[in-house]
């Protein structure tokens, strides 16, 4: 059962990741505006910069 | 326009020398859009930051640079075909956005601690040959994740619940920050002492149901808030202001200062309180008194915010409303109101007063049974915490939220924004309609009583060289034809329009100015509420009727709602005969016409009195008391601001329908809402007994609070269906002349039903 000693942290360690990385995208105002998010990623403005 | 736009007033100054300028777009239509602007804004000089916020249709500048023009960037925007309208974030909105943040914090926390505790507490309920030390380990790690999670999340209620019990109330928080603590504590307790129970993801899985549905509430309230904010934005509370040396500019309305002069146009309406310096002319001031005749003014007079200015140009200086004018008094009355307004309890604050008390009771007893029965101090006491844990009311504290949020959606889809948080319970109250007159049954604009008369040539000819001129009654000939294209016309100032057609000149104006003044007096002599527009081309002439209009939809809608059992009931400040006709129209039987403020509010004290829920709709200036001491209100998004704020809900449009799809909605997210709290009521009469047989594990806890928890949001989320019946649109986003233009076009064909008019009352 020592592995488990190992896991325990290791799984609450990729939590506190995620959650850590939440809480950045929510301080750098990427929740601010969702519905323009959602489309956003579909514009093809970086492809027209290289022409 | 000519005069120059002050934008200096609106710009923000960051610390490190960022220049901040936000404001709504008028004009955005698809996620395209985001795209074209940004893109069309990058290469003006200085910018350093555009972009488009979509989910609220705003826009956001930022600039360190001198060398960037602000006006050009509006002028590019308004070239590609948007609008900017310019405002100031409201504190109360910067706040929400603030409390929105935070909820969404807590949630990510108690989110983060429900699901690596339920990964531990799994593993204990699955070994069922653990063995204790390992149990032990798993219990204390899960108290380390639990503990400083819940300090942080269960923030929000226990302030609130904090902030009751010092007020001396119940409210559903207080059972809910109790549970939480208990199930804590007790489980920290029992990991301390080796033994085989703990809650800890019962508490954090508590929380975070409960924070989900708060932050869901909440988001579902700042949408709504955000859209009003950009319609008050577009209906562009800017004034423009004289200074000593002549010279114009257009300036937002909370940088005009006392003492400043304003220049107001024909056809504009007054942005302010003041008095007339210079000038004279006729003042529609409908929108403040309900009197549809319009009152001359000279200088010296004291005018209104909202009045419409008819005839010639006015000077206005600007005052604070002071000693006994209408409006001192509507704010008197609206003080009056506001404070006295019973405060209505909430459905599930009234069930939660009845329910803290029950289940503390119930408790008590547990524990006394127990300890009658000859078990340990320790055994009773778990045996009560299990109770108070089970019962936290995690069901029904979701019961009343979730179908809120699902009802203010469906709302805001109807084109209705709630104002107040309770207001959908007490709509679903409501058992009577009051109805203001002017502007409310009426449309707001005046329209052509007698369209269907005219030639249909004559009409278009008209309406042509309608669009040239800005006096109101030329906007409602144009309104016939709202696709026809403006001809070369030019505009003699207090005549009317005129214009060459075919070798021949055609007018359009004052009957003198089309030399009709006989016929004119004639009709005028018949009817004295109508305003005559005459025309004249070569022999062809007309007169146009100019008339205050029924709303499009206001004759089905009152009969659809005296149909589901609603009494109506006219309360106007115009005059009696005019009331009168409109009543007849409408077949309404209880009318009242030339109301004062305080003879509405007197009015509706007397319903309440008789044990009458009455629903109150107005959009003037005088139903502002009237509206805030009503058992709940609405107003239509073109009444004054003050109104607005009074109202319980705004809805969107031209027509009156949103009224009883508001109705509808509110008595079926009521049922929603008493089924939900049935829902958890029903899974207490299970749990609870369970709990105090002493039974109860933290399996069972867990599975029961979540699945009642997800029973009843899933029942709320019916509510989101369409009502039957009530035919539903979309929310018109933007209430600009451009876009209301474009609306009304869609709208029109319908609007020419005969029915609909007000010519049916002669």
């Amino acid at each position: 059962m020592t592995v488990l000693l190992f896991l325990i942290p290791l799984a609450l360690l990729l939590g506190l990741g995620a959650l850590a990385a939440f809480m950045w995208s929510l301080k750098s105002g990427q929740f601010d505006d969702l519905d323009g998010a959602a489309h956003r990623v579909l514009m093809d403005d970086d492809v027209e910069k290289k022409k | 326009m000519t005069a120059a736009f002050d934008f200096d007033s609106l710009v923000t100054h960051g610390a490190d020398g960022v220049r901040r300028f936000e404001a709504a777009i008028d004009g955005m239509t698809c996620a395209a859009c985001i795209g074209e602007i940004e893109t069309g804004l990058a290469d003006l000089p200085g910018l350093s930051h555009a972009r488009v916020n979509y989910a609220n249709r705003r826009l956001v500048l930022e600039w360190r640079d001198e060398s960037f023009d602000l006006p050009q960037a509006f002028e590019r925007l308004r070239r590609m075909g948007y609008t900017l309208h310019p405002f100031e974030l409201a504190e109360t909105e910067r706040e929400e956005t603030e409390t929105a943040r935070w909820l969404l914090r807590c949630l990510a926390i108690a989110g983060f601690a429900a699901m690596n505790v339920m990964l531990l507490s799994v593993g204990v309920w699955a070994g069922l040959d653990i063995d204790p030390a390992t149990r032990d380990l798993f219990h204390g790690v899960s108290a380390l994740i639990a503990l400083p999670a819940a300090a942080f999340a269960g923030q929000p209620f226990f302030r609130s619940a904090f902030a009751a019990l010092g007020a001396g109330r119940l409210n559903m928080d207080v059972p809910i920050s109790l549970g939480v603590l208990l199930a804590l504590g007790m489980s920290v307790y029992e990991t301390l002492t080796h033994a085989e129970h703990a809650y800890f993801d019962s508490a954090t899985m508590l929380l975070s149901f409960l924070l989900l549905g708060r932050f869901l509430d909440h988001a579902m309230r700042r949408k709504t808030r955000a859209v009003a904010a950009n319609l008050a934005a577009l209906r562009a509370p800017l004034a423009c202001r004289l200074s000593a040396d002549g010279a114009e500019t257009l300036t937002p309305l909370a940088k005009i200062m006392p003492g400043d002069m304003v220049l107001v146009r024909p056809g504009e309406r007054l942005p302010i309180d003041g008095v007339i310096a210079t000038g004279a002319s006729r003042l529609d001031e409908s929108l403040i008194t309900g009197e549809t005749r319009r009152r001359a003014v000279a200088p010296g007079a004291q005018v209104y915010a909202g009045g419409m200015n008819y005839d010639g140009a006015l000077t206005i200086r600007v005052e604070a409303a002071n000693g006994a004018t209408l409006l001192d008094d509507i704010e008197r009355l609206l003080e009056k109101a506001t404070s006295a307004r019973s405060r209505y309890v909430r459905l599930a604050d009234r069930v939660s007063r009845l329910y803290a008390p029950m289940v503390h009771l119930a408790a008590l007893s547990t524990a006394l049974f127990w300890l009658w029965r000859g078990a340990s101090l320790h055994d009773a006491l778990i045996t009560a915490i299990c109770v108070l844990i089970i019962t936290c009311p995690c069901a029904l504290a979701l019961a009343a939220p979730a179908v809120q949020v699902v009802a203010s959606g469906a709302l805001f889809r109807a084109g209705v924004l709630l104002n107040s948080a309770d207001a959908i319970e007490r709509l679903a109250d409501a058992d009577m309609i009051v109805f203001d007159k002017t502007g409310t049954l009426t449309a707001p604009e005046p329209r052509v009583a007698n369209a269907g008369e005219i030639d249909a040539r004559v009409m278009d000819l008209a309406a042509r060289l309608a669009r040239g001129g800005s006096h109101p009654l030329a906007r409602a000939v144009a309104q016939e034809r709202p696709r026809a294209a403006a001809l070369e016309s030019r505009e003699e100032h207090g005549l009317g329009v005129a214009a060459m057609v075919d070798g021949l000149e055609a007018r359009l104006g004052s009957p003198r100015f089309c030399g009709l003044e006989q016929e004119a007096a004639s009709l005028a002599a018949l009817d004295p509420d109508v305003s005559l527009v005459a025309f004249r081309h070569g022999d062809a002439t007309a007169l146009f009727q100019v008339r205050q209009a029924l709303r499009s939809d206001a004759v089905e809608t009152v009969a659809a709602l005296k149909a589901r059992g609603y009494a109506i009931e006219i309360l106007s400040g115009d005059r009696v005969e005019a009331v009168e006709k409109i009543a007849a129209a409408l077949g309404v039987d209880q009318w009242s016409g030339a109301l004062k403020p305080a003879d509405k509010v007197a009015r509706l004290d007397a319903l309440r009195a008789e044990g009458r829920k009455a629903l109150m709709v107005g959009d003037g200036l005088n139903d502002a008391p009237a509206l805030a001491s009503a058992y709940v209100s609405i107003s239509p998004i073109d009444a004054t601001q003050i109104t607005q704020a009074a109202a319980d809900a705004v809805f969107l449009g031209e027509r009156l329908a949103p009224v009883a799809t508001t109705l509808d909605l509110a008595r079926k997210a009521r049922a929603l809402m008493r089924e939900n709290l049935a829902l958890s009521v029903i899974y207490n009469v299970f749990a609870v007994p369970l709990a105090m047989a002493g039974w109860l594990t933290p399996l069972i806890a867990a599975a029961a609070m979540s699945g009642s928890s997800i029973l009843v949001t899933l029942n709320a989320l019916r509510g989101g269906g369409r009502t039957s019946g009530v035919e539903e649109e979309a929310p018109p986003l933007h209430l600009s002349p451009a876009s209301q233009g474009r609306e009304q076009i869609a709208a029109f064909d319908e609007a020419r039903d005969p029915v609909g008019r007000l010519e049916a009352a002669e």
